[in-house]
């Protein structure tokens, strides 16, 4: 299972990509992998507000309906329209071709609240056990 | 998300061949069962296209011996079993007086005074407490769900794998016989019978032999496109097909004459129980009535989905997936009756998003005769 280092993630298994003051955003491979096959992406619309900890989207996978939890508040400046036509994206290549949004953040304090990759693996071996 | 395994969680006798094929597990009505092994659409298109292996050992087997035997399944099943030669099997219900649906399950006969029940994992404890409650003399009853296996075998070529592990000829067996016979070298039930809207069998056997029938029926249907298949396709089928659900379509609290079961409720009975009110309400119009929805807009519709039309509340979904086949999110649910008409345009509410969708009055696929 892979943790990028250059990314910070959230409890809700989320991950972000800090370029400035864009954050980029997906699920994270612990979140695919529990999800199982996902066959559906449900984004919001370029323009939204999104407020840190708010279900910003849906994934569906043959199993079960996931919310999907907006890591840092801003507004949403691109979303990846790949995905709703091609959710196995988010199984297949988490940190790369499955991202979901980029935010321009309104607080990037907000990110302190998020853990490195080491404190992530951690959370995610504490999970497992 | 939650995480974590169930421990309590029974395994069929099929566990460590569903292991080494890499399987992904779920928790189902206690069991922890294969979901897929790989994507669910190749697993469904291998059934609708060649065949595909499920290991349903989870569901459960009740028997019924003795004079008594056939009174008591006329007593507690809709259908009418008097019907049945040895080695038939029929669709049925166990209602309550009420007309409720306690399960749905397939009767055997097995002998002149034996039958099989063959019923939902998740009910088999409630469906043994009520049989044995309500036996007429001279009924044994019995629990073997934990002595037979069961594995479906699915898909237009199923009868010929089967074929060539046997020497009998399985094509003449006609829906919903069953033979017994030897599979490499193992003693079965074999019954022309399935859940998938396709051709296919269900084969019982004892639980010690199933992983090497397993083996064989895997090894025996490589070639023509035989894949093991898990519960996701399993689901993704039967809604293809229209085939009701327990604990989504069926319920205590759902008549089975509304679930477009009539067929298997036999008012030429004189009793059954449930039959006074299930017979007349197969003389009357009903509410409401199971369909199929198409989605015409992405989405995936999902039990506890309100169904409107023009604004008004018409009607719920009990089941949904995404179609392998189509692409696009499929179900069943429950409208008013006068809405159940094919091609009627109505929208599903998903996350207070209108998504339209079509009613349609016949599955999707089925081509089982």
């Amino acid at each position: 299972m892979e943790f990028p280092e250059d990314l910070r993630y959230s409890k809700e298994h989320e991950w972000v990509l800090v370029e400035g003051n864009v954050a980029t955003v997906g699920i994270t491979d612990y979140a695919q992998e529990q999800l199982g096959e996902i066959v559906y992406v449900e984004l919001p619309e370029v323009g939204e507000k999104v407020s840190k900890d708010d279900a910003f989207g849906v994934v569906e996978s043959v199993k079960t309906v996931s919310d999907v939890y907006a890591p840092v508040s801003g507004s949403v400046i691109e979303v990846n329209d790949d995905l709703p036509g091609n959710p196995e994206l988010l199984n297949d290549d988490p940190y790369g071709d499955g991202w979901m949004l980029k935010i321009e953040m309104s607080d990037p304090d907000e990110l302190e609240d998020l853990m490195t990759s080491e404190e992530y693996e951690r959370y995610v071996a504490e999970l497992k056990e | 998300m939650t995480t974590g395994t169930d421990l309590a969680l029974a395994r069929s006798p099929l566990h460590e061949r569903h292991l080494a094929l890499g399987a992904r597990f779920i928790p189902f009505a206690g069991w922890e069962m294969p979901l897929q092994y790989r994507s669910v659409a190749e697993e469904h298109l291998a059934v609708r296209r060649a065949a595909g292996l499920f290991d349903v050992s989870h569901m459960g087997e009740i028997v019924l011996s003795g004079r008594g035997a056939l009174a008591t399944v006329q007593h507690l099943t809709t259908n009418n079993a008097e019907r049945l030669t040895p080695l038939q099997a029929q669709y049925s219900l166990l209602c309550r007086p009420t007309g409720g649906v306690i399960d749905d399950l397939l009767v055997y006969r097995l002998e002149a005074d034996e039958y099989l029940l063959c019923v939902n994992a998740a009910n088999t404890g409630k469906d043994l407490s009520w049989v044995q409650e309500h036996a007429l003399a001279g009924t044994q009853v019995q629990d073997r769900s934990q002595q037979y296996a069961l594995l479906a075998l699915q898909g237009p070529r199923a009868t010929e794998i089967l074929t060539r592990l046997s020497r009998a000829e399985m094509a003449r067996v006609p829906r919903y016989g069953c033979i017994r016979m030897t599979l490499v070298g193992i003693p079965v039930l074999c019954s022309r019978t399935g859940y998938t809207g396709e051709d296919g069998w269900e084969v019982f056997c004892s639980w010690h032999d199933a992983p090497r029938l397993w083996d064989s029926l895997l090894e025996s249907g490589e070639d023509l496109g035989l894949l093991p298949a898990g519960l996701a396709a399993r689901d993704t089928l039967r809604i293809e097909a229209a085939l009701p659900l327990y604990g989504h379509e069926l319920d205590e609290e759902t008549s089975p004459i509304e679930a477009g079961l009539g067929w298997a409720v036999r008012c030429e009975k004189s009793h059954f129980v449930g039959r006074e009110i299930l017979c007349e309400q197969k003389s009357r119009s009903l509410a409401r009535k199971l369909v199929v929805l198409l989605l015409t807009e992405p989405g995936i519709p999902r039990q506890g989905y309100t169904i409107v039309k023009d604004g008004r509340h018409v009607g719920v979904v009990t089941s949904g997936c995404k179609s392998p086949v189509l692409g696009t999110g499929i179900g069943l649910g429950y409208v008013a009756s006068a809405e159940a008409k094919e091609g009627n345009p109505v929208h599903v509410v998903i996350r207070n998003r209108l998504v339209p969708a079509t009613i349609k009055g016949r599955p999707l696929a089925r081509r089982d005769c």
